[in-house]
């Protein structure tokens, strides 16, 4: 899964949708894989604008990435900065999570990733 | 018409195979109608609309979901399409991500587009989505009426030898539907309002004629005037009934 994936997934548990510290997810313990996409500045445009900028920025640096501006860069000055525009589209588009687990900071159930695939199925007590 | 992607790699002992409800979907997405909905709904001149967030649950083989993403262009008229898929299966969801693939790389060799693939998560219809995110809805569910719902699977059953007993168990998730065979169905329904955009949000469910369809879309008229509901398409008529349906809820 795309670690853009991230920035659009919740705890399962109904209890923790209400509470701001089921989103986002925290990475534990993550392999990551990449692949090369051919970057369109098009694509960053309209995808930056609709993401939640600080859990993205929470993600990416409990993965090791440099850290990222404070708000979500414009289109002009990501025109302006090819560093920052490289960056952003290898974390977004490049970067896949193949192994490890997303944990819930409310309830603090882990919920495990395989060959790229999470399992956010729960235990019956949690159900 | 837009080739449909090929599923011959999924093992369909434990995966639903494509069959006519999946190919009703894909012949309600291409269609002219639709793709005019959602190029109004979702064209990327209007100022403000973002890059649409598609989710599918219940991905199975992923016919369905790499059709969409394979021709996001064509349908939606942008290629900034982002895909994501869900499924109670894990070997669906394993399907789903070889399928995606194959498309993908089929379009590539084409010279065409496709749209931003995401990837596929392990999970009971959109229990794991963020509120609020989901632009596109699709939903092929269990609908067939039967006497009993098929538990979910046990967190532990990913064994990749699994037995006759849990691959049959596996198939029934995705076509028992309970009582009516809507039990899972209303479950979905009640999720909507709060995952769907609160502004552009749709989704397209199959219904059979066993669901009550009518019955269906009335209980959504009954959301208010902020939600709408059409049948988009339907197929096998069968003495004056028909056999399936789509139907489009959306935010009006």
């Amino acid at each position: 899964m795309k670690l853009l994936t991230l920035n659009f997934l919740t705890c399962a548990v109904k209890s923790c949708k209400s509470t701001s510290a089921s989103f986002p997810l925290h990475p534990k313990d993550c392999e990551l894989v990449s692949d090369t996409l051919k970057s369109d500045p098009k694509l960053l445009f309209n995808i930056l604008p609709r993401l939640d900028w600080s859990a993205l920025s929470t993600t990416a640096s409990e993965l090791g990435f440099p850290g990222l501006p404070p708000s979500a860069p414009t289109k002009e000055e990501l025109e302006a900065n090819e560093k920052l525009f490289h960056d952003l589209h290898t974390l977004l588009l490049e970067t896949h999570i193949s192994e490890g687990s997303l944990v819930c900071a409310n309830c603090g159930h882990s919920y495990k990733i395989k060959e790229g695939i999470a399992n956010f199925l729960l235990p019956n007590h949690l159900v | 018409m837009l080739p449909t992607p090929s599923t011959s790699h999924v093992a369909f002992e434990r995966v639903y195979e494509p069959a006519e409800d999946s190919y009703l979907l894909l012949d309600t997405l291409s269609s002219e109608a639709e793709k005019a909905f959602l190029q109004r709904r979702f064209s990327s001149t209007l100022t403000g609309v973002l890059s649409p967030l598609v989710v599918e649950i219940g991905t199975g083989s992923g016919v369905v979901l790499s059709f969409v993403d394979a021709h996001a262009e064509t349908i939606f008229g942008r290629e900034d399409v982002l895909t994501a898929g869900i499924d109670v299966n894990r070997f669906a969801c394993e399907a789903t991500v070889q399928t995606v693939k194959v498309a993908e790389q089929e379009q590539v060799v084409q010279g065409k587009t496709s749209g931003i693939y995401l990837g596929n998560v392990v999970g009971d219809l959109a229990g794991p989505l963020r509120s609020s995110t989901v632009d596109v809805l699709i939903f092929n569910p269990p609908y067939v009426p039967t006497p009993d719902l098929p538990e979910l699977p046990a967190l532990s059953n990913t064994a990749a030898n699994s037995s006759f007993e849990d691959d049959s168990h596996l198939l029934a998730l995705s076509y028992a539907g309970g009582a009516d065979g809507m039990e899972t169905t209303n479950r979905l329904l009640d999720s909507l309002p709060g995952i769907l955009n609160s502004d552009r949000g749709c989704a397209y469910i199959l219904l059979c004629a066993q669901n009550k369809p009518e019955d269906v879309k009335q209980r959504i008229r009954s959301w208010g005037r902020k939600w709408g509901v059409e049948t988009v398409r339907s197929s096998g008529m069968k003495a004056g009934w028909e056999k399936l349906q789509i139907i489009r809820i959306f935010r009006t």
